[in-house]
């Protein structure tokens, strides 16, 4: 799992290094990693759902690297090229994030009687955070009209599609209820973000711009 | 990777520079080096980093400068990302140094990583080059490569990933 970490700490730097090519003025990477506060991150609220038994982590990187393929894939094609490289560069590791969650929930999920019922348990606990990956706002829409970003509604057929290929091999199943939780986008985050930012951005705030 | 005669003494100098994870081989070796551009004694030096968190890139660009400036010449180094690194840029002698240091190189092309549940492969082991081998783990000591045993001669060792 370290390993995986490592990969998405490398591809969220490369995102945020061309933020802050964009952004200029002298911007670096760390201002956005260590000097933003939780309001002014954002995230889907799946990303911040806390580590619990292996099988709910693998439940939330499941739910997570199924979108993060598509999303990614889509991405490829970005009419940004350096937002197309940085996106050609993870697919191939997103690619192994994908099989190895996948892989785990049909060992876990069509497991052992307990195994399954927790698997279970972490879907149904879970599920209700995969709605705010499809939710565009007005810049993701923008973007998808300028042929930059990705348009959410062209992947969903996909992520649901392998969600169900996965689930059903798994011999789990989707909560009935079709509610979505939301607001990691707008903003509006779960307490875990705090502990999270607390534990990242701990050197910058103990001592304000310190350096190597 | 055109090396020109005014900057094939800077190519020379990178080869010094060591993988410092696997020292046997040179950054030339695992072809991150893009490309190279001399202006008298002004060089800029592009590479391209192999996985995307991999913290040997950071060790890898404070060696260059320091090689080339032991040298005499002032540096910047630029990344790019495009093309993406893949195992293919291996040199064929950076694979056998790979062997003989003990880590199985790359089997096949890239093409292994396109299926969602792609097929076993063969990896020889590096010690008794049996085909017997099994994968332990995914990752093995880093990121970049996959722990194996062989069943023949029993060693573990590493496999440089195909990526």
């Amino acid at each position: 799992m370290t390993n995986i970490a490592l990969d998405l700490v490398g591809q969220s730097r490369n995102y945020y290094q061309l933020a802050a090519e964009i952004k200029g003025e002298g911007a670096t990477e760390d201002d956005f990693a260590y000097l933003r506060d939780v309001y002014a991150f954002k995230n889907v609220l799946l990303t911040e759902q806390p580590n619990g038994h292996f099988g709910e982590t693998m439940t939330r990187q499941f739910f997570f690297d199924v979108f993060n393929f598509y999303f990614t894939s889509e991405l490829t094609k970005s009419s940004n090229e350096q937002l197309a490289a940085i996106a050609s560069k993870s697919l191939k590791e997103i690619t192994y994030h994908l099989k190895f969650s996948s892989e785990w929930m049909i060992r876990l999920g069509d497991g052992t009687e307990e195994s399954h019922a927790k698997m279970q348990q972490a879907v149904d606990d879970l599920w209700m955070y995969t709605g705010e990956l499809f939710l565009a706002d007005e810049l993701d829409r923008e973007m998808a009209e300028n042929g930059v970003g990705v348009k959410l509604e062209k992947i969903k057929p996909y992520f649901d599609k392998k969600v169900a290929e996965i689930l059903t091999q798994a011999t789990l199943t989707i909560p009935e209820t079709g509610w979505m939780q939301k607001g990691g986008k707008t903003g509006q985050h779960s307490e875990h973000l705090g502990f999270i930012l607390a534990e990242l951005q701990f050197l910058q705030r103990a001592y304000p711009g310190a350096k190597w | 990777m055109v090396q020109t005669g005014e900057n094939t003494d800077v190519w020379k100098l990178l080869e010094q520079v060591a993988d410092p994870e696997v020292p046997v081989l040179t950054i030339l070796d695992l072809g991150v080096v893009r490309a190279v551009a001399v202006d008298g004694k002004h060089v800029e030096v592009t590479i391209t980093p192999t996985y995307s968190g991999c913290p040997a890139m950071n060790v890898i660009e404070i060696d260059i400068k320091a090689i080339l400036q032991e040298n005499g010449y002032e540096s910047t180094v630029k990344t790019v990302l495009s093309p993406a690194w893949t195992t293919d840029w291996l040199s064929e002698d950076g694979k056998r140094k790979l062997k003989e240091y003990g880590i199985a190189p790359p089997v096949e092309s890239t093409s292994d990583k396109g299926a969602l549940f792609s097929e076993e492969r063969e990896v020889p082991c590096p010690q008794c080059d049996s085909l017997d081998t099994v994968q332990v783990s995914q990752f093995g000591s880093t990121a970049c490569k996959s722990l194996y045993k062989c069943n023949t001669c029993l060693e573990p060792f590493d496999y440089f990933k195909c990526h």
